[in-house]
């Protein structure tokens, strides 16, 4: 049984209002909350009973970069929402620019990341093992990193392989554009709250 | 979701006007950081406005805002009270100590 | 919108490939989770029966197959320590994770709620696949690391910091496949989610649910909640272990005479062992009721249609399933009131743990009130059912000490707690697995079982289990500890010698006692009885499918009219009402 041919995959149900994409993603997306809530829970823990936590003079952790890839994320936001209102004013081409930008933007950040962060860290010997804050810092920004990574690879299978859905189904297409949106905004959203706890707290 | 090329125009205004928005949201959150009252006050004036970004994006981009399938709304409301049961009740757990630790043996 | 056609495919007809091994049929699924499922419960069992020489007669070489398990662990038959701990946490990890919520949700579950609901398949069939195949590696990986130098995990089932930290690399192939696990659980529960919610056939209300769907749709959230903090909980393992991190390794802890870092070990410390019993608690209670639930379900499935009558007070037990979903959140802690929490804290969890049990008691007494006056058809699964009425009220009842923290004190991690738990999840859950079995093969397969076999399966069964457990209760408090490798070396274990021997006695007759099932099984596959797509009357939706129900489930979209459990109705004709039958005028 196909999901196309499955009810309420496209259109939406009409007691519950919604298409079954949207609510399945909208619940990956809870127990994604319980995933960094995991972790945020560890940091307040073994922060609130930690004798020492080190300050900003001590982690040395870039607030410019810090903030310059905070912008970065919301911007990729804009163009991931820009890309599903074009797909529904049934502006492909314009919606593929916008799936595309975001790309570049989240590849952006992983560099950003990986070259002027993660690395001059590592060599400095500010590595996972060197003190909790750092072991929270790396396995927080890696898992975020991590997801991005996943949204790169499905946002760059609709943007090639996966576009050809759009000629088969457009409505199809668009919802599942909002799903990965949804995701998208959900990477960002964790991002938000990891840049002040991480950086400036 | 409305899915009139009208109404879809409109939103396209809102998100940029939100993108402003949570640009000035950063800004402030690292000028606030520079002003030291507190650290817990600091810390909750980030977080504050962190909320703030969040709800935005929450409510415009991921269209909470317009969303009318009520199973969203409860599954959200159930993770909510969860991921709070979740950041406060083992730290709290960890502070409640037996008396003995508190007061000594014989406090 | 245009109509949906069911079961009409049309197009090309699948390989092999597609339609048996990377099939998106949900019961082809279902079927691929029982059957491998089915091989891991009876796997873990085998891993206890092994334990079970070892607990019986200490030091003592096993005999006939003691050779087979290498010098590594039982040299000269005699099983060491390490490998002992090996048995134990594998065996527990096994049961749970790969053995029973498989089976009860992914088995069960899948094949079968969809069906109840009236649906052609789930929401995400491809995803379901993944969800399949994700479990099957997890369970590889499990597997394999049995054979990985240091052995299988020996630190528990729960993992416990820092022992856990320190442990050979068995316990890092733990934590991966655990990943591979939770990962198949949620993607498994958004999907029973979305199923439940936007799948039910028209007239279907979520009050016109069969009580086994209500029960999977609560159980899913608990995966889908509960599940991730644990995997996170994981991560932070592996970091520790693999990238010298101190998230649950405190300051100045001794390993072997030396205080860290050594080289072995760089980690610095920093870090709190009981943040990670708070993260796995945090899953593993509410994962306790996952165990559960899908077992309430099926037993409530076989009551209702075994005694001719509706099920009594149908709204308030799922009033109760749900209150008791969210409660099951709130309670973790009292699997820690010994690592020195104050009062306060203590108190809250002692007070949500006995609240908790209240859902869990009007469940079970509206099932018993359904037997009050009913018309009742001593069955095979009926039989499973029963037993599971009075076995589950003793294991739960045997938690209540366990939730109060004064008496927790002595009981705490010894064998107290393992007859307690093993009461609820074996002739618990485990008893309403077979009732399920029995209760759906002629729907799978469209024969039925032996009943002679089935009954002497049962009888035998109810027996052993009972002897294997109820002495654990007696052992428990008189002082012996969980994990004991001997317990024969303190005396008040000495003492308790006799029992412990009685116990691993009854053990391998229960594993005997499962003979006449697993004979039955692959006989009635073959040459079982054929019987009629309703064999047992039932009045919900999958009786209404075909026998086995086609590609599609449904010749045509079935409408709902009535409740689930119109047995025996008042004034009318007939003696039962299947959900899609119309009013009658």
């Amino acid at each position: 049984m196909s999901a196309e041919t499955l009810p309420y995959t496209v259109h939406p149900h009409p007691i519950t209002g919604v298409y079954s994409g949207k609510l399945g993603t909208w619940l990956f997306l809870a127990s994604e909350v319980m995933l960094f809530g995991a972790l945020f829970s560890s940091y307040v823990l073994l922060r609130v009973s930690a004798a020492h936590w080190p300050g900003h003079d001590e982690t040395h952790l870039s607030v410019p970069i810090g903030t310059f890839n905070t912008l970065v994320l919301i911007v990729s936001s804009v163009t991931m929402v820009m890309a599903w209102a074009s797909l529904k004013m049934n502006e492909f081409a314009k919606a593929r620019w916008y799936l595309a930008a975001t790309v570049v933007l989240a590849l952006v950040f992983l560099l950003v990341k990986l070259f002027f962060e993660y690395m001059p860290k590592w060599e400095h010997g500010h590595r996972p093992g060197f003190s909790s804050f750092f072991a929270l810092y790396y396995t927080l920004t890696g898992l975020h990193a991590l997801h991005i990574i996943g949204g790169i690879i499905v946002i760059t299978y609709f943007l090639l392989p996966g576009s050809a859905l759009w000629k088969k189904d457009p409505e199809y297409y668009t919802n599942r554009i909002e799903c990965t949106g949804l995701y998208w905004h959900f990477v960002d959203l964790v991002w938000i709250f990891l840049f002040p706890v991480l950086y400036l707290m | 979701m409305a899915g009139s090329h009208a109404d879809v125009r409109k939103h396209v205004r809102t998100y940029l006007m939100v993108f402003g928005a949570l640009a000035v949201g950063t800004a402030l959150t690292v000028a606030a950081s520079y002003v030291h009252i507190s650290t817990g006050w600091n810390n909750a004036i980030a977080l504050v406005i962190a909320s703030v970004k969040a709800s935005l994006v929450a409510a415009i981009f991921m269209h909470l805002k317009w969303e009318r399938g009520v199973s969203i709304w409860w599954t959200l409301l159930i993770c909510a009270a969860f991921f709070l049961v979740l950041i406060f009740l083992p730290v709290l757990t960890t502070f409640d100590l037996p008396r003995q630790a508190q007061h000594g043996m014989w406090g | 919108m245009t109509a949906e056609h069911h079961g009409q495919h049309g197009h090309h007809e699948l390989g092999w490939w597609r339609k048996y091994v990377f099939s998106t049929d949900h019961k082809v699924i279902g079927v691929q989770y029982a059957v491998t499922a089915l091989f891991f419960l009876f796997f873990g069992f085998c891993l206890m029966m092994i334990m079970r020489w070892q607990l019986a007669y200490p030091g003592r070489p096993l005999p006939l197959i003691g050779g087979l398990f290498g010098e590594a662990n039982m040299p000269g038959g005699i099983m060491l320590p390490e490998f002992y701990n090996s048995l134990g946490a594998m065996h527990g990890t096994i049961m749970v994770f790969l053995g029973v919520v498989p089976m009860v949700v992914g088995g069960f579950g899948n094949y079968v709620m969809p069906l109840q609901i009236g649906a052609p398949d789930m929401s995400f069939p491809k995803l379901n696949m993944v969800s399949y195949w994700v479990y099957f590696v997890g369970g590889v990986v499990m597997l394999t690391s049995f054979f990985v130098p240091g052995g299988a995990a020996n630190s528990g089932w729960t993992s416990y910091a820092p022992l856990s930290v320190i442990a050979t690399m068995g316990q890092t192939m733990w934590l991966l496949g655990m990943v591979f696990l939770i990962t198949s659980s949620l993607l498994g529960s958004v999907n029973f989610i979305v199923t439940i919610i936007q799948l039910r056939a028209k007239g279907l209300t979520m009050f016109r649910l069969p009580f086994f769907v209500w029960a999977q749709f609560v159980t899913a959230f608990l995966l889908l909640l509960a599940f991730p903090p644990l995997e996170a909980a994981a991560v932070l393992q592996l970091m520790d272990r693999v990238a010298g991190t101190s998230f649950f390794i405190p300051a100045g802890l001794v390993v072997s005479g030396q205080v860290l870092p050594t080289d072995n070990l760089p980690q610095t410390g920093g870090g709190n062992p009981l943040l990670w019993q708070h993260l796995f608690w945090f899953l593993a209670h509410p994962e306790v009721y996952v165990l559960i639930l899908p077992g309430m379900g099926i037993v409530t499935e076989v009551i209702a249609n075994n005694t001719r009558k509706p099920v009594w007070g149908y709204r308030t037990m799922v009033y109760a399933l749900v209150f008791l979903g969210f409660m099951s959140f709130i309670v973790w802690a009292h699997h820690m009131f010994i690592t020195g929490m104050g009062t306060t804290l203590s108190a809250f969890f002692a007070t949500t743990t006995m609240i908790i049990s209240i859902p869990s008691v009007v469940i079970l007494t509206a099932l018993l009130i359904t037997l009050h006056r009913a018309s009742i058809r001593f069955t095979t699964p009926m039989l499973f059912a029963l037993a599971f009425l009075p076995m589950f009220a003793v294991g739960g009842l045997t938690g209540l000490p366990l939730g109060l923290p004064a008496a927790d004190i002595p009981l705490h991690d010894t064998y107290y707690v393992i007859a307690h738990f093993h009461y609820v999840v074996a002739p618990g859950t485990i008893f309403a697995i077979f009732a399920g079995i029995y209760y759906w093969f002629p729907k799978v397969t469209g024969r039925t079982f032996d009943p002679f076999l089935g009954k002497i399966h049962f009888w035998l069964s109810l027996v052993f289990i009972n002897i294997v457990f109820a002495p654990m209760f007696w052992v428990g408090m008189a002082g012996v500890s969980r994990r004991l490798y001997d317990q024969t070396v303190y005396a008040h274990g000495l003492a308790v010698q006799p029992a412990v021997e009685l116990s691993s006695w009854a053990a391998w007759l229960l594993g005997l006692a499962q003979i006449p099932f697993i004979i039955n099984f692959f006989m009635s596959i073959r040459k079982g009885r054929t019987v009629s797509d309703n064999p047992w009357e039932g009045t919900t939706l999958e009786w209404v499918a075909p026998s086995p129900p086609p590609h599609g489930n449904f010749a045509s979209v079935p409408v709902v009219y009535r409740g689930p459990y119109e047995y025996s109705v008042p004034g009318s004709a007939r003696e039962f009402f299947p959900q899609n039958v119309v009013a009658e005028a």
